[in-house]
């Protein structure tokens, strides 16, 4: 077993699966709190909270609420390679109907959330429908939804054109304070605490988490495996949009080029390291929580030790590729046998 | 007989469309059917099909590589920032080729090593490369080498004014090469068996875990073979190269006959995939006034058409 087993009714189970990303969080979180004096000063400024911690609760709001949505895709055995682009189709709608058409959040929101599930859906039918494999099924999408974005804010002087709007309750979405904590954060509670409530405090949880396992028994216990995976991907979907939703708003512009780029690393990163097996199967959405703000965490770490931007890359790329290695049998058993050999190396 | 039908359908209905595809948009516009524009589509879409010719490989082996774009890149940027840092010019394309592979290799031995999904390994892969290539230089690097000008401006000569341009060469040598090694080699046989299944592969007592990471050391090569094509075709290396050059590769394939569950499909099937997307690029340059985001809707739309007609293949056909 790769790493611990966690059953929805065992507190203790779904602990212990917490304690991996926790541990490594922590030691993150120690590490910038001893080279840096700032880390861990939080303060009330103007009824708003300020400091580092703050900003990384702030800034990784979006990879916690596509974390969410991904962990439910990743528990069918699956995965949503279009997330970044869901993303940029749902911030560009969103851009072009409050730039150029001047609607309200009461027509914005449902628009953009409901073409992000829409989009979803459609994933979900190619994988569970016409059977084909996760990754080209959404990477199709990956694609052609970066060049749906770009027509949707494009004209006829500039076909890639970023769309600035000054429309304060989509700008709350993503900059907006409430009782002095942002308002991303407040999303992300939304989003979590409703995604437990469908998927974890009904069967629907558990009919995921059987037909990740195994699809042909589920079915033949009587689940609707075809539906229920649809219903992730479409869930996921609506959790891109909603993240597509906070980044236009935090920045007040959406440039399809850039919004949501590389984000789809981040999301299966953080699913990966918050202990959901990427074969299916079984899933912690907290878990999932953990290991966005571990990576976000670790953006920070970065960017303080002056890193560039597009460099990060590589650190995550290592840091996620060695967490796989974790989680393969064989690299554990390979360091169970090194480790005795270098104590008797040792003595 | 029937079987042997079936077997070339995918690749026939690819070359079908391509005729179709050129003959209906050179009836539209005039200089379409020209040889200036064959040698110009193999020309421009070299890159593509050489990175796609290694992707073939993966693909037929049941496998799937996400690093190509990026690995492009890297060599791209790392040839220019060689050359500029002094280093002769065959010397740094064998680093360059051996850093590809190489890189590709180590891909092959998580995969196969670690039975680590093959999309993430790749995917972190795509992310390593392109940090990596950032980390060399964020900006373009033009480069400045007679022998890069005299390949430039060489070529095979076709009809008064027009020379098929090297990096058409190399395309269509790697083509050629591709389809002897996939047809005539061993290698190429257990290619074609491990992505057929792999348990019968096991039992027939191929050398599989060998060829799972060759294939991977493979396309890492063609990668690397392509982004130095690409520092040749537009004399400069670029960081923010090819994004998104993983898919076109995995289209070309696709539509040109490449079953991706592996073990059926043509390298010369690639060749006309290739040809399609890349036709499709033209005509939407040749008609002016569509948005190039059409390119990507159409490439991605055709993509599904294809798979969609594979899977009604494989359900009358299961071979």
């Amino acid at each position: 077993m790769a790493f611990p087993t966690s059953s929805p009714s065992s507190v203790p189970g779904a602990l212990k699966t917490l304690l991996w990303p926790l541990a490594a969080l922590l030691l993150l979180l120690a590490f910038n709190a001893v080279t840096s004096d700032f880390f861990l000063h939080v303060e009330m400024r103007d009824g708003r909270l300020y400091g580092t911690l703050i900003d990384i609760l702030n800034q990784g709001a979006k990879v916690m609420i596509l974390a969410v949505g991904m962990t439910l895709v990743i528990a069918t055995g699956g995965v949503d390679l279009s997330v970044g682009s869901v993303m940029a189709i749902a911030g560009a709608l969103a851009a072009v109907l409050a730039a150029d058409a001047h609607a309200g959040l009461w027509l914005i929101l449902p628009a953009c959330l409901g073409l992000a599930a829409v989009l979803g859906s459609v994933n979900g039918w190619l994988v569970s429908g016409l059977k084909l494999q996760p990754i080209i099924a959404t990477l199709i999408l990956m694609v052609t939804g970066r060049g749906a974005a770009k027509l949707l804010t494009g004209n006829d002087i500039s076909p890639v054109r970023t769309i600035t709007f000054d429309f304060p309750p989509l700008r709350f979405l993503g900059s907006g304070h409430v009782l002095g904590v942002p308002f991303s954060i407040v999303l992300v509670a939304l989003i979590f605490g409703l995604t437990v409530l469908i998927f974890r405090r009904t069967a629907l949880g558990l009919f995921l988490e059987a037909t990740g396992n195994n699809e042909t028994a589920a079915r033949f216990a009587g689940l609707p495996a075809a539906r229920v995976k649809v219903l992730a991907y479409a869930w996921c979907g609506l959790c891109a949009g909603l993240a597509g939703l906070v980044e236009t708003g935090n920045l007040g512009a959406c440039d399809p080029e850039q919004t949501g780029q590389m984000m789809e690393l981040d999301a299966i990163f953080a699913v990966v390291a918050g202990g959901t097996v990427l074969t299916g199967g079984r899933f912690s959405l907290a878990g999932s929580i953990l290991g966005a703000l571990l990576i976000q965490t670790l953006t920070h770490t970065l960017l303080a030790h002056q890193v560039r931007p597009t460099v990060m890359p590589v650190y995550k790329a290592v840091v996620i590729l060695a967490l796989c290695l974790l989680h393969s049998p064989k690299f554990r058993a390979q360091l169970a046998r090194l480790r005795p050999r270098r104590a008797a190396a040792g003595i | 007989m029937n079987l042997l039908r079936h077997r070339w359908l995918l690749p026939m209905a690819t070359a079908v469309i391509l005729t179709a595809l050129w003959l209906g948009a050179g009836m539209r516009y005039d200089n379409l059917l020209s040889v200036r524009v064959f040698s110009n589509l193999l020309g421009n879409n070299a890159v593509i099909g050489v990175a796609a010719v290694g992707m073939t490989f993966v693909l037929l082996a049941g496998g799937i590589d996400l690093s190509v774009g990026a690995v492009v890149a890297f060599t791209s940027i790392f040839i220019a920032s060689q050359m500029r840092g002094g280093m002769g010019a065959s010397a740094v394309m064998a680093a360059a080729l051996a850093i590809g592979t190489v890189f590709g290799a180590l891909q092959g031995l998580m995969i196969q090593g670690y039975r680590l999904p093959a999309f993430l390994v790749t995917l972190g892969g795509m992310f390593l490369m392109r940090g990596l290539a950032f980390m060399v230089s964020e900006e373009s690097i033009a480069i400045t080498s007679p022998l890069y000008s005299a390949l430039q401006e060489r070529g095979i000569p076709l009809a008064a004014g027009v020379q098929l341009p090297l990096t058409a060469v190399l395309f269509l040598g790697v083509i050629a090469l591709g389809a002897l090694v996939a047809h005539g080699t061993r290698f190429g046989r257990n290619v074609y068996a491990l992505g057929g299944s792999e348990p019968s592969a096991l039992l027939m007592g191929l050398p599989v875990a060998r060829v799972r990471v060759a294939v991977y050391a493979l396309s890492g090569f063609c990668a690397a073979l392509a982004g130095a094509a690409l520092t040749v075709q537009s004399g400069a290396g670029n960081a923010t190269n090819s994004q998104g050059l993983e898919l076109e590769a995995i289209s070309a394939a696709v539509i040109g006959g490449t079953l991706l569950s592996g073990g059926r499909g043509y390298i010369v099937g690639t060749l006309l995939g290739v040809l399609v997307a890349g036709l499709i690029r033209t005509v939407i340059n040749f008609a002016g006034n569509v948005p190039a985001a059409w390119q990507s809707i159409a490439v991605g739309g055709l993509l599904l058409a294809f798979i969609l007609l594979q899977k009604l293949i494989a359900r009358r056909a299961p071979v």
